[in-house]
């Protein structure tokens, strides 16, 4: 008995100096860039973690047949290293050590979701490789004081403060103090509405607008008509929800029910939900955010426009009738390498590395500049508005916006 | 929680007839599936932990039969016929083995029965969280400040039928005598040659379908998913702590108390301690018990 546990401590002591003398060889394979990335093939996130890949893959192969990457005058292929992390946090923070440590990937990109970028990160950091990452939302992820940590979409606590900016410019324009606008806010309790509740408050307070209700709903939740009713009472001038698709799909139902007049309602999760889909009537109206449309107004030189990767991505997998923004986003990390390595002129991970932190850029899916933090901060949170016809539109300021909202119960 | 005193009393009284009503609405849900874990409980001492599961699947069943475009009534009756029948099973598979057990083992195998139910609903019908929407009219009162969805209305008709029903059969069928009789005495029952095992299994598998039906009440005014479940579950715990075991007129009363208990204090402290009040109920009632009887305790020192 003790001789086998003396002779597998002997093995994983043999194993550990064999990894640590293994040198790191593939980050650079003949003329192959290797990225790599441990994402969500399997298990609850399995769905997202697909759009991601194929969002990454889209990119590899649009930048390779464009030429690839120069750096120093050479041309360099991109490729992607790929571990499925089974959606298990404990998983992934394993599979990126093997990356880095086994495989000698010195170019990460992201995950999918924020709880799997936050088991990731420290992995990253420990070694010194930058990451660029796509599908982390949450605002605690950039207050760690991160230095290899990147990410290309807005964050969490953004999500629903253009709306709030919505509200106050529609009170200039009639000549009116901001700060009149009355403000009723249902967050439910868990980090990610957490987040998104603290972006809404700063906003609130910067306005200096009111609030006259703020409850808190639970995480089983199925009725949310107490709210509601005093919603009602109080007539608020904007009501604020975000409580993922449960929340979405329980407000649209009950502001059905009791034909709840706001004239502005801004909610997260609309689109999973599908409120538009099964209460049309209630949903007109509802503002939306969404961290990218088909639509929107940007282009760059690799991509084309937004319009144009969207078309071009259908192409590629025509089985999406409409393309979800994880995959734009996850396109836009890779992008962010290319012109990262471009600009560093090396190879070398930290050259690189600062090279990313400078990236200031204009691409399909918006602009890209990281704070010192890491996130982005050239990228609003876009706002899609439904209308009577179930149709979501972009509403760019104030002026797009139907208000207030045109329903009739 | 000024603010919402003074809403309530003196800004808009009016919003207590709807406070009010969606208590009642929400008890008349509570009753029927407490009225079941009542019936187990009395008669053959499990504790159904997996109540509120039952509930959540009878209104999964009533969506999948509502996307065939089945009537609700017909709906109503299909559920409660099938999970009559899957309550038989679920008794001649598992309850039957742990009836002379303690009372660990019945938690402890109906927590499990919970969780496979949950899982297997979550493989099926996936994790969105889905309703019914019968696309009837919403009916408004008093400046619309106070609004009634006749699905609710509907809802709690059909609650009062079923209760009616659950009534009646009880007091006078033969079936229903048998099961009372067979709570207060098993043995004796068995004496006088009541089948007690036929008695325990319908009266679980009655309990399934009372499920079952208020399962379909949820999905019609409320929405379901996978793991709401446990609400439902200490709901009826709690109101049937408040009200004993075999006592439905207290069961209904308790039902009604806690819906606008609930409600009450989710408009007076928040939603988020709207599920938490029938459970400092369940407490509360706890603790009474212990004072009251210990007035009658008689310790030999």
């Amino acid at each position: 008995m003790k001789m086998r546990a003396l002779m597998t401590v002997a093995g994983v002591c043999a194993l550990a100096t064999a990894s640590a003398i293994t040198p790191a060889v593939a980050k650079v394979d003949g003329d192959t860039i290797i990225l790599g990335s441990s994402i969500s093939l399997t298990g609850k996130y399995a769905t997202n973690g697909l759009h991601t890949q194929r969002g990454y893959d889209f990119a590899v192969k649009t930048i390779n047949d464009a030429g690839g990457v120069k750096v120093d005058g050479k041309s360099y292929k991109l490729a992607v290293t790929y571990y499925d992390d089974e959606s298990t946090p404990a998983r992934g923070a394993q599979l990126a050590e093997r990356l880095i440590q086994q495989d000698g990937v010195q170019y990460m990109l992201g995950p999918y979701s924020s709880g799997m970028t936050k088991a990731i990160a420290p992995v990253s950091e420990k070694f010194g490789v930058p990451m660029v990452e796509a599908e982390g939302a949450s605002r605690s992820l950039f207050t760690q004081g991160y230095k290899y940590l990147f990410a290309v979409l807005s964050t969490s606590e953004q999500y629903l403060a253009t709306a709030v900016d919505m509200a106050a410019e529609e009170r200039k324009k009639n000549f009116r103090d901001p700060s009149e606008v009355r403000v009723a806010m249902a967050f439910e309790g868990d980090p990610f509405s957490m987040d998104v509740r603290a972006g809404v408050v700063d906003k609130l307070n910067e306005y200096g607008m009111k609030i006259i209700i703020d409850d808190q709903l639970p995480a089983d939740l199925s009725d949310m008509s107490t709210t509601l009713t005093k919603v009602k009472a109080l007539k608020p001038d904007i009501l604020i929800i975000s409580g993922h698709s449960k929340g979405a799909a329980t407000a649209a139902r009950q502001i059905d029910e009791m034909k709840v007049n706001v004239p502005m309602i801004a909610m997260t999760h609309c689109e999973a939900a599908k409120v538009h889909e099964k209460f049309p009537k209630a949903a007109t109206g509802f503002l939306c955010p969404t961290q990218w449309v088909e639509t929107l107004s940007k282009s760059d030189s690799m991509f084309g426009s937004a319009g144009e990767w969207n078309t071009n991505f259908k192409k590629a997998y025509p089985s999406y009738t409409s393309v979800p923004y994880q995959s734009a986003q996850a396109s836009a990390a890779v992008y962010v390498w290319k012109e990262a390595f471009e600009a560093a002129n090396s190879l070398d991970k930290d050259a690189v590395r600062d090279a990313i932190a400078a990236v200031e850029m204009e691409t399909f899916y918006g602009d890209i500049k990281f704070s010192e933090n890491g996130n982005n901060i050239a990228k609003p949170m876009f706002m899609r508005q439904i209308g009577s016809d179930a149709s979501y539109s972009l509403v760019e300021s104030f002026k797009d916006m139907t208000f207030p909202r045109n329903v009739s119960y | 929680m000024l603010d919402n005193l003074q809403l309530l009393f003196v800004w808009a009284p009016i919003i207590n007839v709807q406070v009010i009503l969606e208590g009642i609405f929400v008890g008349a849900v509570f009753a029927l599936s407490a009225y079941g874990l009542a019936l187990v409980w009395g008669v053959m001492n499990i504790k159904n932990l997996a109540q509120g599961d039952f509930v959540i699947m009878g209104g999964y069943l009533a969506l999948a039969l509502s996307s065939a475009n089945v009537p609700l009534p017909l709906i109503l009756i299909i559920v409660i016929v099938f999970m009559f029948v899957y309550g038989w099973g679920i008794y001649a598979l598992m309850i039957r083995r742990i009836l002379d057990q303690d009372m660990f083992v019945s938690l402890l195998a109906t927590f499990g029965l919970s969780l496979l139910m949950q899982q297997v609903m979550n493989l099926v019908f996936g994790p969105e969280v889905q309703t019914i929407d019968m696309e009837l009219p919403n009916w408004d009162f008093f400046d619309n400040m106070v609004t009634i969805p006749s699905s609710k209305v509907i809802s709690l008709g059909l609650a009062a039928v079923i209760a009616l029903a659950v009534v009646i059969f009880m007091k006078k069928s033969r079936a229903g005598q048998a099961i009372r009789a067979t709570a207060q005495d098993p043995r004796a029952a068995r004496v006088l040659g009541i089948d007690t095992d036929k008695v325990y299994a319908f009266t679980f598998a009655l309990n399934s379908a009372l499920c079952g039906a208020a399962g379909v009440l949820v999905s019609i005014i409320w929405v379901i998913q996978p793991f709401y479940g446990i609400t439902y579950s200490v709901r009826s715990f709690a109101i049937v702590t408040a009200a004993g075991l075999g006592n439905l007129p207290g069961v209904i009363t308790a039902a009604f108390g806690i819906g606008l208990f609930e409600k009450y204090v989710g408009m007076i402290i928040g939603t988020a301690y709207e599920v938490a009040a029938p459970v400092s109920i369940l407490l509360m009632v706890l603790i009474w018990r212990q004072i009251s009887m210990k007035r009658n305790r008689q310790v030999v020192r």
